[in-house]
């Protein structure tokens, strides 16, 4: 059943003129409820990112130190926290932070881990072995506790809290690549593209790249939530983000000594973090389970 | 013009690691040996069971798989030594034609990209040069050239083909090798494919290395023909001595498995017993000895050379035409 | 399946000796002169001179680096810049700690995501299906320090039930034997500090088991309508098999290897959430020992916390690879 649906997407879109494998995702996740619920939340929680500016009162690092800890109220939404800054607007802010290290970590990510699993995938030998014997190295560690041991060398900062989750989820992709690379440089079209000459860079990025991005999308998009979780548990360990910033996680160990006076100030910047990442999960199923309908069990 | 394309004891290994920590315990031994020559502008068929090895041999005479030893001289240059990228220059002029088109070309290129790019590569022509070719070339294998903006899947097999023959054709190569270029076709297509092959190799001086298993595509394309058994070649002969007088238990068995088009011509058909041996454990001696209905001690000792019999017509058997043991070498 | 686990084992030497590089390299990667960085700005040339020499920062760096590998190998994981206590020593009691903890979890996480998620395959498309796996993809996708404060607001100081902070109560301390406090209590047949011990354990218990539970479920569920959709068990039911047995006997069977495996993989990575965890419940376990150590960049302490815990993250994943090779026999050809 799934298979005919997918493969008249195909030829739709093939139709049009274009077979980007963006588009016959796009198709499925249209008829994918869940999917486009996630969908909704993200588009929701980039549009707050983008027009931060513009919906909120106050300015992120405002304090009022004779209103600290407020409960929510009509000037202050989601109350007001120790330092009496508005809550509801440094969440606003913080999403453009959570976005930004969700989005730039997993692109480093996906862009090393690209380059080492297309290298160890298609010459193999020596290049695969090292790379193979990095990667279960970097997977020996739970991911946090990489992190974590990588922040420790650098220094704490979010920037540097990006780079370390970067760093800990190129095996993920460098492996996906590697195993996708792996099965189909045997295809025939590859080997064709060798027969008429073409060098190995173009056979690698016009033609074996391509042919991976279906899988790199699904497992990018759920690698986003995780880079979010990550960096909020950094940023609560005080790994990551520094104050003034107002990111979630280290909004969470700020408050947290408030928590029986004030527990909004607490609540919100959970919450926020569970929906964004409620968000990439719902639509990284739903890409999953049209990508490969096999997975889809039901 | 002889010896335009010499291949000389070709050796194409595999290693199939296991054990404890992955050392190299068995070889697959997919070509072992072949040597033959082809002449400018001239079919050479290469037929054989699958798994023989002749689709091998053609990879590894255009280097697509690594042979591991023997050279390959291509108009007196030894194709085995050149570097990357002179062989990847060297590319133009050996193209190859590929089974399954469909597998063959990239699934998410127009055919217009999937013809224009080998002239990208070697850099022929500019934007709207190139644009002119791949037009032409579509109606010279007979597609109209409107055809180009379309994906490979939204054609029939036999379009596909062609589609595949334009690619290789686009650059002008001097050599191409087509491997198993219409099994995959319905029997009424693939003359239609066959006769193209045969016409454009007249209009553009082609010589072609022919790989198939059907014997009765190769009688009909072919001017000279070698037969492969388990790596190796066992008989090689002009297409008409072969097909009248093979020479090799093996050939004859092959020869005696086609229907014949002349029910009156007394044939017997020879039925092979035992299977096909792994070609990871090839039998000494003389690779066919355990399916051979003539198979002598010797045979299972001593591998055969390849000796000429008859002018042109070379074999490699330990027995004469008659049955009875002939040349040791 | 010898020469399999000989081969998985001989597997571990780089892995381990890579771990030991990027360990070593915490302390020696850092910009600028470590002695400085652990010390602080304020710091006497002297004292800085003495933390030299204790760290051997003075040689070349690979000779540093295989006196390191001499001594980790020797059972020597250096001494804390806090405590100036061996770290081989202190360490144990909080191993002891992490390990009671994580036990509790992952009992809990097997026992409530296998059932969930039996009930799931089972009820298919029902409200318990749904609401499960809607409690599924929010334990997924939670932070689990966010998860133990809400608790502590709600359980502990709100409505008062459970202890929020510590093993035990700290008036009443439990007398070390083994560092596991349930079979310290029981064997000093103390049951009311046993019931106290427990109490301690269900708040962090449920925060870090949250997130296995629900991975647990989702996989249950999988395998389970995967199970439960094959022909013997149509057959089972045909030759009128209880019900009960239909879905915990036979269909449990076949799903068994993926929950198995799941179980093993979460196991492992509870011990890197340990560090959240444990610092918000006061846990005294190796991941608050490690989130002390960085506060107070107490290097050492950072190195061989990660270490060791890297270490047991691997044995428990060669553990599961082997199990599931014992379960999975095809596994061992590839």
């Amino acid at each position: 059943m799934m298979e005919k649906k997918k493969s008249s997407y195909e030829i739709q879109a093939a139709e049009e003129g274009t077979i980007l494998p963006l588009h016959s995702l796009w198709r499925g996740l249209r008829a994918n409820k869940l999917a486009m619920a996630g969908l909704t939340v993200l588009v929701f929680f980039i549009a707050i990112a983008i027009f931060a500016p513009l919906i909120t009162p106050y300015a992120y690092d405002q304090g009022d130190l004779l209103n600290t800890n407020r409960p929510p109220s009509y000037k202050h939404w989601f109350g007001t926290d120790y330092g009496g800054r508005d809550i509801y607007t440094r969440i606003v802010y913080g999403a453009r932070l959570s976005l930004w290290v969700g989005l730039a970590s997993v692109l480093i990510s996906v862009s090393v881990g690209s380059v080492m699993g297309l290298l160890a995938g298609y010459y193999g030998r020596w290049i695969d072995m090292l790379n193979s014997r990095l990667f279960d190295i970097l997977l020996a560690f739970p991911s946090i506790l990489l992190a974590i041991a990588i922040v420790a060398m650098l220094g704490p900062s979010l920037q540097n809290a990006l780079l370390s989750i970067a760093i800990v989820n190129v095996p993920t992709f460098g492996r996906l690549i590697r195993s996708k690379v792996v099965s189909l440089k045997e295809e025939d079209f590859i080997l064709a593209a060798k027969s008429i000459g073409m060098k190995d860079r173009r056979i690698l990025f016009l033609h074996i790249l391509p042919n991976c991005l279906t899988p790199i999308i699904v497992t990018g998009t759920m690698a986003i939530g995780t880079a979010i979780l990550e960096a909020a548990a950094l940023g609560f360990l005080g790994m990551g983000a520094q104050p003034p910033q107002p990111e979630w996680g280290k909004m969470l160990a700020d408050s947290k000594d408030y928590l029986l006076k004030a527990p909004w100030t607490v609540l919100f910047p959970g919450l926020s973090i569970m929906l964004a990442v409620i968000g990439f999960n719902l639509v990284g199923d739903g890409l999953r389970d049209i990508s490969d309908p096999r997975m889809k069990r039901g | 013009m002889s010896e335009w394309l010499e291949v000389n004891d070709l050796k194409t290994y595999y290693p199939v690691k296991k054990g404890l920590f992955g050392r190299t315990s068995e070889t697959i031994k997919a070509v072992d040996g072949v040597s033959f020559a082809v002449r400018k502008g001239e079919t050479f068929g290469l037929v054989g069971e699958s798994g023989c090895g002749k689709s091998t041999t053609g990879r590894s005479i255009l280097r697509l798989a690594e042979p591991t030893g023997g050279t390959v001289l291509f108009e007196g240059q030894d194709i085995m030594k050149l570097g990357k990228e002179e062989l990847r220059r060297q590319r133009r002029h050996m193209q190859m034609v590929f089974q399954d088109p469909l597998s063959s070309l990239n699934p998410r290129h127009t055919v217009g990209k999937l013809l224009e790019e080998p002239l990208i590569v070697h850099g022929l022509g500019n934007s709207s040069e190139r644009k002119r070719s791949v037009r032409e070339m579509l109606e010279i294998v007979g597609l109209p050239a409107g055809f180009a903006s379309r994906y490979p899947h939204q054609f029939s097999g036999g379009q596909r083909q062609r589609i595949g023959i334009a690619r290789a054709l686009i650059v002008r190569p001097k050599l191409i090798v087509a491997d198993e270029p219409v099994s995959a076709l319905d029997v009424s297509i693939q003359s239609q494919v066959i006769n193209l092959m045969q016409d454009l190799q007249r209009d553009f001086g082609l010589t072609y290395l022919f790989i198939s298993h059907d014997l009765g595509v190769v009688r009909h394309i072919s001017d000279r023909v070698g037969v492969m058994y388990l790596g190796r070649l066992v008989e090689v002969a002009d297409k008409q001595d072969l097909f009248s007088r093979p020479l090799h238990p093996y050939t004859q068995a092959l020869l005696s498995a086609i229907p014949n088009a002349n029910p009156d011509a007394k044939r017997e058909r020879i039925v092979l017993g035992g299977d096909l041996p792994s070609a990871a454990q090839a039998p000494s001696g003389c690779a066919f000895h355990t399916r051979c209905p003539y198979a002598m001690e010797l045979c299972s000792k001593v591998m055969p050379r390849m000796v000429e019999r008859e002018r042109g017509h070379v074999v490699a058997c330990h027995l004469d035409q008659t049955g009875n043991e002939a040349i040791r070498c | 399946m010898l020469a399999y686990t000989l081969r998985r084992v001989a597997m571990l030497v780089p892995v381990l000796l890579g771990m030991s590089i990027i360990v070593f390299m915490i302390i020696h990667a850092i910009p600028g002169d470590p002695a400085v960085i652990i010390l602080g700005q304020k710091a006497t040339p002297e004292a800085i001179a003495e933390l030299h020499a204790s760290l051997g920062l003075n040689d070349p760096w690979y000779v540093q680096y295989f006196s390191y590998l001499k001594n980790i190998a020797g059972g020597d994981l250096g001494t804390s810049i806090q405590t100036k206590t061996a770290i081989s020593k202190e360490i144990g009691p909080y191993l002891a700690a992490t390990f009671e903890l994580t036990v509790f979890s992952m009992l809990f996480a097997i026992f409530i995501g296998v059932n969930a998620g039996i009930l799931s395959a089972w009820r298919r498309n029902s409200w318990f299906d749904y609401t499960a796996m809607l409690i599924a993809l929010i334990g997924v996708s939670m932070p689990v320090f966010w998860l133990g404060l809400m608790e502590q607001w709600l359980f502990a100081q709100h409505l008062n039930w459970l202890p929020s902070i510590g093993r035990v109560n700290a008036r009443d301390p439990v007398e070390s034997i083994s560092g596991f406090y349930v079979l310290d209590t029981i064997l000093a047949r103390r049951f009311d500090q046993l019931e106290d011990v427990f109490k301690h354990l269900v708040l962090p218990g449920i925060a870090m088991g949250t997130v296995p539970m629900a991975i647990i479920a989702r996989i249950t569920r999988a395998g389970m309508s995967e199970a439960m959709a094959s022909e013997y068990i149509r057959t089972a039911r045909s030759k009128g098999v209880h019900e009960f047995m239909v879905v915990y006997k036979h269909a449990l069977k076949n799903a068994f290897i993926p929950i198995l495996t799941v179980i093993g993989l979460q196991t492992g990575m509870l011990l890197g959430g340990a560090v959240l965890t444990e610092t918000i419940f006061g846990w005294p376990g190796i991941g608050r020992y490690l989130y002390s150590a960085i506060s107070a960049r107490d290097y050492p302490v950072i190195q061989s916390g990660i270490l060791v815990i890297a270490v047991i993250f691997v044995c428990i994943n060669l553990v599961v690879d082997l199990l599931y090779a014992y379960f999975d026999p095809r596994i061992k050809h590839r």
